[in-house]
């Protein structure tokens, strides 16, 4: 483990001359950007393009009687109006199960509701017109007859017997449950000095893209193939997925996907509406476009948390904590979502709880319960900011009541940096953390001990700021163990391929996908490093499974690490392959040169030899003239996938500082800072903005973003002015800072950074606001901490 | 997210614009700045049958002084509000408020006309007419009607005008020398409605208010002035004088409840917002303490 500045003293095939690896360049995609020339899916038109409007339930739960679209199909531009049983021809129904989440069910879930809808935005007709305006107006035309049904919408109810099942078929309400128990809680919990319970509430957010869902499907009649451009971010997965429901070979199925404006997990996922659009497609045999509104973006894109966990921690009065145990339980919607299930946000907050700290002891139980209300998976940091708040607080209730300073506690109980490779109380196993060394530099970084003083200070004049700390884990780089094991065709491997081209340029094929997060830098990065070129003569294509290698695309934190090793291990094979050429036309010996500067050199002086464009030229166009023999092959493909852990550990800290208006219950962000550990970092800049970003979104989590459903199970701020997003008006200034462990699974050693800054973000601000108003003997466990919640619990109205 | 179909006509002039509205009245709607008017018709929550666009009437545009009297064009823009010198001259209260409305996009296109004809019980303008005594200039078929500010706002959305008139303008007595004003918000993030709101007009003599308007907006259907504010005007400010103050400001609000705040909570705000006012305008830190700049 080093920090970020200090060099490492072997030399990689990263450290070479010239190397971009740890520098920060700026995206190749940048100007494409920048002046309007990007590819989104939302701005693409086809000949003969239809666009589709889908009409969605009024209701969070109600019976479908009929559905008259007679008038409707009279309406200017109407191509067709086609409801759930007559799509059901053409694409079948899917269950959002995976087998190693025992127990987990669902229902059948169709492109359009058929004869039943089960919450409010469900599609209940698909009204295709020659453009959106025409479908809309046609839309307002279906009729339908809807009866309404008892709608479940408080979790907290949703197992009672009395309460109405969703679906009758699966005998109660209950999609999953997991209990998990190790070492000795009970009597850990009697042999503590004190035991301190909360019971930590988290309200339903979602992603909130700039650019909404968007699809364009062609069914091409005449090749039998469907091509689907699309903003996912995971285009193999939707390749499989729509050729296993149309009853198509994946070889018919193309999915391209170009620019997307966001996708923080929103666009990881199948939805009906999006299959109902390639279903229409080859219904109609043409082109089929839709773009969510905004307003259907709210009531469709999945949400995510919406969690009430009970929480207990005993601690002994020095500060040793002796076990941590908690009572989760989240709604879901009325499906699990396809294919990746909607029980992995539970099941990520059994694994992370307590995951920082050294105690053994360790009880949990999730369940995870149906509701008439939008469906539920994962987002940004999946299940993290849960465990993380609930830990987190806990650790500080803890310290509160053995009055211990918050990073006292955390220094005696987080895991020593020498005590790795170890596994965490629910059997995650730990190549390399940092904990301590993280914690040491953020209480420097921060000047804890000036802050203190400052607080102090301010107390005596009755104003209330508050310091709060998190530390937290993080699940990055993937292998098989979190959907493939489970039967999802969801890749966890990535390939690249790399070539030469007949002027020494370089073209790159990724399987990993771009929405913003810099993949499409690292990737030319790291092979313009590893093969000696130019960053501009890289060329990276991704986002298209005609043109890309297999792989899973980008999420869970997975590009850099896995894709990145992908490109690192491709590259060097090109490299030994240019250079095996280069010594024969050189008449010289691979170990004797080099690639340096778009060039061959000599290895030992860095005298140029030939350049990359004239070795290509000869190879390409004059290969008659290289010795008998040789066949040069200026192409290479590698596949890579974690083998020896299940997933890439990174770990990190976060502090919060603020100030509460406890008149107003307002709280003003004053600053925020973030130490995290992703091993290698490629681009610094990338790196960073992705922390921000993510400490952003966990801001919003923090103070501003919820659904909000009434009893009936309606939205009632499904749009930008009363759905609050964070604007940069209350962001804080963001310090981050890292520590250096790279994973020793890869010679890249890039673990993920994506999620770090969601992961920690709301806990640092909830236990800030904690320290705040613990003069006034204020506890507040919910999130988000609304001006309204931070009164009412101050007992002000 | 797109409107129904609606005829649209440009109106040439304001006696253009005003036969449109003579010609279909009720089923039309006046474009100005659209920030309000175009959501409303994107979500389809209206679906006016015609749009008379009054956006290149240049003569409704602009800030005028004359013998002591501001007046403002219907078309002036918030962003033009804001960097108006005879505004931060004569009436810097509303230079004030309009910081607050929305965003630099949005002041960029929305009008004072439109905001005020909007009527949102939550928005900034409103109030700052009624603190600083505006009065409203509606333009109908038989002629000009002025309207006091207090009259002008009658209810959520609603206001005294009629289908067939245009608010062509407002007059706002230019501020005396030596006048005082106040205004805040409390809004979840900049550029937000407020959940409460208060734009306040005063003068100070010898420590004591010889003259204070409180305009409070989104603390009932409509902007209120409160008649509390006469509890304050020329005596010595104490704590009970304002606690008794707060007490009669109390029983003038009729908050509505929404996603941000409950009555209670709206209640409360606006006696925050009351106490931080007094403090501030008279420079008492005593009457009120505890947060930071």
């Amino acid at each position: 483990m080093t920090s970020a500045q200090e060099k490492s003293e072997t030399l990689s095939a990263l450290d070479r001359p010239n190397s971009y690896i740890g520098k920060t360049v700026p995206r190749p995609n940048l100007d494409r950007l920048m002046q309007g020339r990007g590819l989104y899916v939302s701005d693409m038109e086809l000949p003969r393009m239809a666009h589709v409007v889908f009409l969605r339930s009024p209701h969070a739960h109600a019976k479908i009687n009929g559905i008259d679209t007679s008038v409707a199909k009279q309406m200017p531009g109407v191509i067709a109006v086609v409801s759930g049983s007559e799509l059901s021809t053409v694409i079948t129904p899917w269950v959002g199960v995976l087998s190693h989440l025992k127990g987990l069910k669902s229902a059948p879930q169709s492109a359009i509701a058929v004869d039943r809808v089960c919450w409010q935005g469900e599609a209940v007709a698909a009204v295709v017109a020659s453009s959106r305006a025409q479908a809309e107006d046609a839309a307002e035309l279906v009729l339908v007859d809807y009866e309404e049904l008892d709608a479940v919408t408080d979790m907290r109810t949703a197992l009672d017997p009395t309460t109405a099942l969703i679906h009758a078929s699966l005998g109660d309400n209950l999609a999953f449950e997991r209990n998990h128990d190790a070492g000795a809680v009970d009597q850990a919990f009697a042999e503590s000095d004190e035991v301190v319970e909360a019971e930590f509430v988290f309200g339903r957010h979602t992603g909130v893209t700039l650019e909404p869902r968007a699809v364009v499907a062609d069914w091409n009649a005449a090749e039998a193939r469907l091509t689907i451009y699309q903003g996912t971010q995971a285009p193999h997965m939707v390749q499989n997925i729509a050729a296993l429901h149309l009853g198509l070979k994946e070889s018919q199925v193309r999915v391209v996907c170009k620019d997307v404006g966001g996708s923080f997990g929103i666009k990881v996922h199948i939805y009906a509406d999006e299959m109902a659009t390639y279903a229409l497609s080859k219904l109609l045999r043409r082109p089929v476009k839709f773009v969510a509104d905004r307003v259907e973006s709210f009531n469709t894109d999945i949400h995510a948390r919406d969690h009430r966990c009970k929480g207990k921690i005993g601690v002994k009065r020095d500060g040793t904590i002796t076990a941590f145990e908690i009572d989760d339980l989240t709604g879901i919607g009325p499906y699990s979502m396809y294919p990746r299930t909607s029980a992995i946000e539970a099941n990520q907050v059994v694994n992370l709880v307590g995951g920082p700290y050294v105690t053994r002891n360790y009880r949990a139980r999730a369940r995870v319960v149906f509701q008439n209300k939008n469906v539920m998976c994962q987002y940004r940091a999946v299940g993290h900011p849960i465990a993380c708040s609930v830990t987190e607080g806990l650790v500080d209730l803890a310290a509160m009541k053995i009055g211990m300073d918050p990073i006292e506690i955390r220094r005696r109980n987080l895991i020593a940096d020498d005590a790795y490779p170890c596994a965490s109380p629910s059997g995650l196993r730990f190549e390399q953390l940092s904990h301590h060394a993280a914690l040491a530099k953020l209480v420097k970084m921060m000047d804890y001990d000036a802050l203190r003083a400052e607080q102090a200070a301010l107390r005596a004049k009755n104003i209330h700021r508050g310091i709060g700390i998190a530390s937290f884990i993080e699940v990055t780089n993937p292998s098989a163990a979190f959907y493939g094991v489970g039967g999802a065709k969801i890749s966890s491997q990535d390939g690249v391929a790399v070539r030469l081209d007949a002027q020494g340029s370089v073209i790159c094929q990724t399987s990993i996908t771009e929405q913003g997060q810099g993949s499409e830098s690292l990737t030319a990065q790291i092979v313009g490093s590893v093969l000696g070129v130019s960053m501009d003569r890289v060329r990276v294509i991704l986002g298209d499974t005609d043109n890309t290698p297999y792989g899973g695309g980008t999420w869970a934190s997975r590009g850099a690490g896995i894709g990145g090793e992908a490109a690192l291990q491709a590259t060097k094979v090109l490299r030994k392959n240019i250079l095996d050429v280069a010594a024969a036309v050189l008449q010289s010996t691979p170990g004797e040169l080099d690639i340096v500067n778009n060039g061959v050199v000599n290895a030992i002086d860095g005298t140029p030899r030939i350049d990359l464009s004239e070795l290509a030229r000869i190879v390409y166009f004059r290969p008659d003239t290289l010795p008998p023999g040789i066949q040069a092959e200026f192409m290479a493909t590698r596949h890579f996938v974690p083998r020896e852990y299940p997933f890439a550990f990174t770990n990190g800290v976060q502090a919060s500082w603020l100030e509460v208006d406890t008149d107003t219950g307002f709280v003003k962000l004053l600053k925020h800072w973030v130490v995290e550990d992703c091993g290698t970092i490629i681009n610094p800049q990338l790196v960073d903005e992705q922390i921000r970003g993510g400490v952003v979104q966990g801001l919003g989590a923090a103070l501003f973003e919820k659904c909000v459903y009434d009893e009936r199970g309606q939205l009632t701020n499904a749009n930008m002015a009363d759905y609050l997003v964070p604007m940069s008006g209350e962001m804080p200034d963001i310090d981050v800072g890292h520590v250096v462990s790279p994973t020793l699974e890869t010679e890249l050693g890039a673990k993920g950074a994506g999620e770090a800054g969601t992961a920690g973000a709301a806990a640092a601000v909830t236990n800030a606001v904690n320290d705040a108003l613990r003069p006034l003997g204020t506890i507040i466990t919910e999130i988000p901490l609304t001006p309204q919640v931070i009164l009412t619990a101050l007992g002000r109205i | 997210m797109k409107a129904s179909a609606f005829a649209y006509a440009r109106a040439t002039s304001v006696t253009n614009a005003l036969e449109l509205l003579t010609a279909h009245g009720e089923r039309a709607k006046v474009l100005s700045g659209g920030q309000s008017l175009l959501p409303a018709m994107n979500l389809r929550l209206v679906a006016p049958e015609f749009i008379i666009d009054i956006g290149e009437l240049a003569e409704l545009r602009g800030v005028v002084v004359r013998e002591g009297v501001l007046t403002i064009g219907a078309l002036t823009r918030h962003a033009d509000l804001l960097k108006s010198p005879e505004i931060a001259t004569h009436a810097p209260l509303l230079a004030d408020a309009v910081a607050h409305v929305a965003h630099p996009a949005i002041r960029t296109r929305g009008t004072i006309g439109g905001s005020l004809a909007h009527a949102d019980p939550a928005s900034e303008l409103p109030a700052c007419m009624l603190a600083l005594g505006a009065t409203i200039i509606a333009r109908g078929p038989n002629g000009e009607r002025r309207i006091a500010a207090s009259e002008f706002f009658v209810g959520i959305y609603e206001t005294a005008l009629k289908p067939e008139e245009l608010l062509v303008a407002v007059e706002l007595p230019v501020s005396p020398k030596n006048s005082t004003h106040f205004f805040h918000e409390f809004a979840r993030r900049h550029g937000d409605y407020a959940i409460v709101g208060l734009a306040a007009q005063a003068f100070v003599r010898d420590g004591r208010f010889a003259n204070l308007r409180l305009g409070f907006f989104a603390v009932g259907d409509r902007p209120l002035l409160a008649k509390s504010a006469g509890k304050l005007v020329d005596v010595v400010i104490t704590s009970a004088v304002l606690a008794e103050a707060s007490s009669a400001l109390n029983d003038e609000l009729d908050p509505l409840e929404d996603q941000q705040a409950t009555p209670a909570m709206r209640r409360h705000l606006a006696k925050v917002l009351l106490a931080r006012c007094v403090s501030s305008l008279l420079d008492r830190p005593d009457l009120y303490a505890g947060v930071s700049a």
